[in-house]
């Protein structure tokens, strides 16, 4: 790993109805294996802290998250730093069980969307109710053409994590949807 | 617009988030079978004005194959169900017979 990490837009930002901000390095792991099965329970609250989520929640302890994805898959949140770490320690922890890690922090982008109106930004994106979304849930879908998760970390907040590939089209994206003047003005 | 349910993951969507699978409920004909049987599995594809029962992938989400039945005519879904199931379970069976009385069943 180089000591040079840079995120896919460091520093990128725009503030329209809701303020768009690429949210910099974040650690995240993404853990396959059965979700309700007693040893990934153990594993999971071992190495972060955090209970297993319910069906599409988050789960959070400290500067650690753990989200639903699907009834197979685990996505861990951390501190970028921290990532290699703890993918080594949850390897050891389910070593000759059914499952596998994978340490994908450099393959994800991360953009942050702060304002009350950052669900009517994304609902003129993803054809999602963001109405029935409750803090803590998170919903993977698409935001126009790319696949998508989004994931209600605040009262005012959503966080919304894509491949890196295609973070620049999702940056250009979410400035469009939040241009000033375009509010949908659906939920909020 | 056709709005479906993932038994995986409960998200209720429309069918742009999903990707269609074809046909359900195909069975297979590989080495050893006659040549009419391994054609028709092939491509022989039913194609009913009316109940349907078809595969469906959870593309933008959970990633999973789930199967559904629908109307191809009025786009209604009777019910959608895992895809770890050989044939229409008993309740989407039920659930189609209460609102389209002269299906002629599963076959």
């Amino acid at each position: 790993m180089s000591d040079m990490a840079v995120s896919a837009l460091p520093g990128a930002s725009y503030a329209g109805f809701v303020t768009v901000a690429e949210a910099g390095l974040r650690g995240m792991i993404s853990l396959r294996g059965d979700v309700a099965a007693g040893w990934m329970t153990d594993a999971v609250v071992a190495a972060t802290g955090c209970a297993i989520p319910a069906q599409r929640r988050v789960e959070r302890a400290g500067d650690m998250a753990v989200a639903w994805m699907s009834y197979d898959e685990l996505l861990i949140l951390c501190d970028y730093a921290a990532a290699p770490a703890l993918a080594a320690k949850l390897g050891d922890l389910l070593s000759g069980q059914f499952a596998t890690v994978a340490n994908v922090s450099d393959a994800r982008a991360v953009f942050t969307l702060t304002g009350a109106q950052a669900g009517d930004a994304l609902a003129k994106l993803c054809p999602v109710d963001f109405g029935t979304l409750r803090e803590g849930d998170i919903r993977r879908t698409r935001a126009a053409q790319v696949a998508a998760a989004i994931w209600v970390s605040g009262p005012e907040e959503m966080t919304l994590v894509c491949f890196r590939s295609v973070g620049q089209y999702m940056f250009y994206l979410l400035s469009r949807a939040s241009a000033p003047g375009s509010e949908p003005k659906l939920y909020a | 617009m056709l709005l479906l349910t993932c038994p995986c993951c409960g998200v209720t969507a429309e069918e742009t988030e999903f990707a269609p699978g074809g046909e359900a409920h195909l069975k297979r004909f590989g080495p050893g079978s006659s040549d009419a049987d391994y054609e028709s599995y092939m491509f022989n594809r039913k194609n009913p004005r009316g109940v349907h029962f078809e595969r469906w992938r959870h593309a933008y989400g959970c990633g999973k194959w789930f199967l559904a039945a629908r109307c191809t005519m009025t786009l209604e879904v009777f019910g959608t169900y895992p895809a770890q199931t050989v044939e229409p379970p008993a309740e989407i069976v039920a659930a189609i017979k209460a609102k389209r009385p002269e299906w002629e069943g599963f076959a």
